[in-house]
């Protein structure tokens, strides 16, 4: 009896010594096979980048190469560029112009408008409101985007609060003329694209807020200090100090604003006009049409386009930003 | 230029609070115009709040400040003939060095040629010719703290502050740029105010010193008068080592209960029970502790009342194996009487 009750609590102990040394054997293994801890970290994330997203990029640059037989309405696999020369009808130019153009306008306003509230949360904000301030950027994009946009549609609307509110000042005068504006202007806000202009820079402020907030945080306030010690008035320590130590971030945030906008159908398609943009094209080419060769074209150069802006921004610093 | 009768900075009855905690607590002083005057103090003491001060950076709560006689209480950093130099340099890396230096000449509109001219004057200055292009990341610690100084020089300012500039560099390269900022203060005869919480560094540079302690200025006066006649506990404490000896210990050596101080290196080690010259203090106990530091040693003595003294002795003839069997060994201190300092206990 008693060398039995003894020897229950030895052998858990021998058991638990036992476990503990294998994983400690395993991470001892581990430990001194870095190159073999790095193939399980990223085997699994690297399969997927290879397989799902590359993949899907490699056959959309196929897809762009195909014929496409209109008489039958089927792809046939046999490579062409035929696709690119039909973007090179005017009314396809047309859209890339006007694409690009909306994602320029679009870029410039949300840095204006992001850079005083980026400052104000990355020097003067207390961590308290500045927790508030960032829940306050994020919030608008937990909910569906989709449901923002379509709101933005009756806000927007001739019926709509801007209008009353316009109305109410007896300003209705200057929205009519706003809204008489050629390109820009249409019979609503909601159906113009100084509409579309305020809807895609309200969804996307938040994308150029953080990076500039996140640049501006890594200005430490001693140079600002050297700044003005050496002679500087804040106007100039601003221009000469912050803005160009701040610019990457604003560049980081424009690849956001940028690509966002150019690839962006959504908001076209639900305050647009007849005028379309890259992304109305490719919905209605692959949705009704269902000429996905010519789709995946459109696709191409908008990725192209984007290239470029990224060599841009690279030169300009703003990867050091992200 | 400067007007000597006037103090280059003067502290009138200066306080600054920060909520409840008195950084700044009444300080009155007269930095005098050409001196290499340090502020001297343990981290929290308000030494570099007084720095920000004269800057301009912060405000004082109350009090008046004035440089060369003009009052600058109230007056923001770019209206003040100061610069500063900074702890961490503060150098602006977007810039090259030439642009870094010439900062404050391009600020106050200077023609183009002319700042690349002075720049490179500093440059030669500070003794980094030649590099002009290259960037602050592409300089070292001891480098970047020469542009700092450069940058801040080249505006002839009447006063240059020093905030910790040579924290950040190893000893060598720290006692080098001891040397050489002592010369360049020398050279450009502006009023230097450096801040450090090192004795040694404060010691080796400074015309005079002011100890800080607790937001209040402990005592001001030059580095032998505050090694030789510490005006408080603290002072004696923190400038250098210092045994302080009070009531029935001090009664029992000296005959009076007043506090005293006394040097580590003023007191001698001798066989326990020898005989003790005349004129001179002794007390008996045994080595607790050997310090071997290479060129000196110091030893920790407990003496019979329990109370411990430090001394320190140069290893002229000793070696380590000497000094450190000396462990353990009974001993009799003896130092000469007019070594004492009497020290009046505050609070």
């Amino acid at each position: 009896m008693d060398t039995k009750v003894s020897s229950a609590p030895t052998a858990a102990v021998a058991g638990s010594a036992r476990a503990r040394s294998l994983i400690q054997r395993l991470s001892t293994s581990l430990y001194l096979r870095p190159r073999l801890v790095l193939a399980l970290l990223l085997g699994p994330p690297l399969l997927w980048m290879m397989i799902i997203y590359l993949g899907s990029l490699f056959a959309l640059v196929v897809q762009s190469l195909f014929h496409y037989d209109s008489f039958t309405g089927q792809v046939v696999y046999r490579l062409t560029l035929e696709n690119f020369q039909a973007l090179l009808t005017p009314a396809n130019l047309e859209i890339f112009g006007r694409t690009a153009g909306m994602a320029t306008a679009v870029t410039l306003a949300a840095s204006v408008l992001a850079f005083p509230l980026a400052y104000y949360m990355a020097r003067y904000a207390s961590p308290r409101v500045k927790a508030v301030l960032y829940l306050a950027v994020l919030v608008p994009l937990w909910s569906s985007y989709l449901v923002r946009v379509y709101a933005w549609r009756l806000i927007l609307a001739k019926e709509g609060i801007i209008n009353w509110i316009f109305t109410q000042l007896g300003l209705q005068g200057l929205l009519k003329a706003l809204l008489g504006l050629p390109v820009i202007g249409g019979p609503s806000l909601s159906v113009s694209f100084l509409g579309m202009f305020v809807v895609f820079v309200y969804t996307w402020l938040p994308y150029m807020i953080l990076p500039i907030q996140a640049a501006l945080e890594r200005v430490p306030r001693s140079l600002l200090e050297a700044s003005g010690d050496l002679g500087a008035r804040p106007s100039q320590t601003f221009r000469h100090v912050t803005l160009p130590l701040a610019f990457p971030g604003v560049v980081a945030g424009s690849i956001f604003t940028f690509s966002l906008t150019l690839g962006d159908f959504v908001v076209p398609y639900s305050l647009g006009n007849s005028s379309f943009f890259i992304g109305q094209a490719v919905l209605s080419l692959t949705g009704t049409a269902f000429q996905i060769p010519l789709a995946a074209a459109f696709t191409v150069v908008s990725m192209v386009i984007m290239s470029f802006y990224l060599l841009g921004a690279r030169k300009l610093g703003a990867f050091e930003a992200l | 230029m400067s007007n000597s009768t006037f103090p280059a900075i003067r502290f009138s009855d200066v306080s600054r609070y920060f909520g409840d905690v008195k950084a700044v607590d009444n300080v009155s002083l007269d930095i005098l115009a050409g001196e290499f005057f340090t502020l001297l103090g343990p981290s929290g003491s308000g030494k570099t709040t007084c720095l920000r001060l004269i800057a301009g950076f912060d405000q004082p709560t109350s009090g008046s400040i004035q440089l060369h006689a003009q009052e600058v209480t109230g007056l923001p950093p770019y209206e003040r003939d100061v610069n500063t130099v900074f702890q961490d340099y503060a150098l602006f890396p977007h810039m090259t060095v030439e642009e870094n230096i010439a900062y404050g000449l391009m600020i106050r509109k200077v023609p183009r040629p002319e700042r690349q001219k002075r720049a490179a004057e500093m440059l030669e200055l500070v003794r980094m010719p030649g590099m002009e292009r290259r960037r602050p990341s592409q300089l070292s610690g001891g480098q970047r703290q020469r542009v700092a100084l450069a940058r801040a020089l080249i505006n002839r300012p009447r006063v240059l502050l020093l905030d910790e500039p040579l924290g950040a560099l190893d000893l060598k390269l720290r006692q080098q740029m001891q040397v050489e900022l002592k010369a360049i203060q020398q050279q450009v005869g502006i009023t230097f105010i450096y801040v450090t919480h090192d004795q040694e560094e404060a010691l080796t540079m400074s015309d005079r010193i002011a100890v800080f302690n607790q937001g209040r200025v402990e005592q001001v006066g030059t580095p032998a008068e505050l090694y030789e006649h510490p005006a408080s506990p603290f002072v004696a404490g923190f400038v250098g080592v210092s045994n302080l000896i009070s009531g029935a210990l001090a009664a029992a050596i000296t005959g009076s209960r007043e506090t005293f101080s006394i040097r580590p290196e003023k007191i001698r080690i001798q066989p326990s029970g020898s005989a003790i010259p005349e004129g001179f203090c002794s007390v008996e106990g045994h080595i607790r502790d050997v310090i071997y530091l290479g060129m000196h040693t110091r030893y920790l003595v407990e003496l019979d009342g329990g109370h411990d003294l430090t001394v320190v002795e140069q290893n002229l003839d000793t070696t380590s194996m000497d000094v450190l069997a000396a462990r353990g060994r009974r001993v009799r201190l003896v130092w000469n009487r007019s070594h004492n300092r009497p020290i009046a206990a505050r609070d």
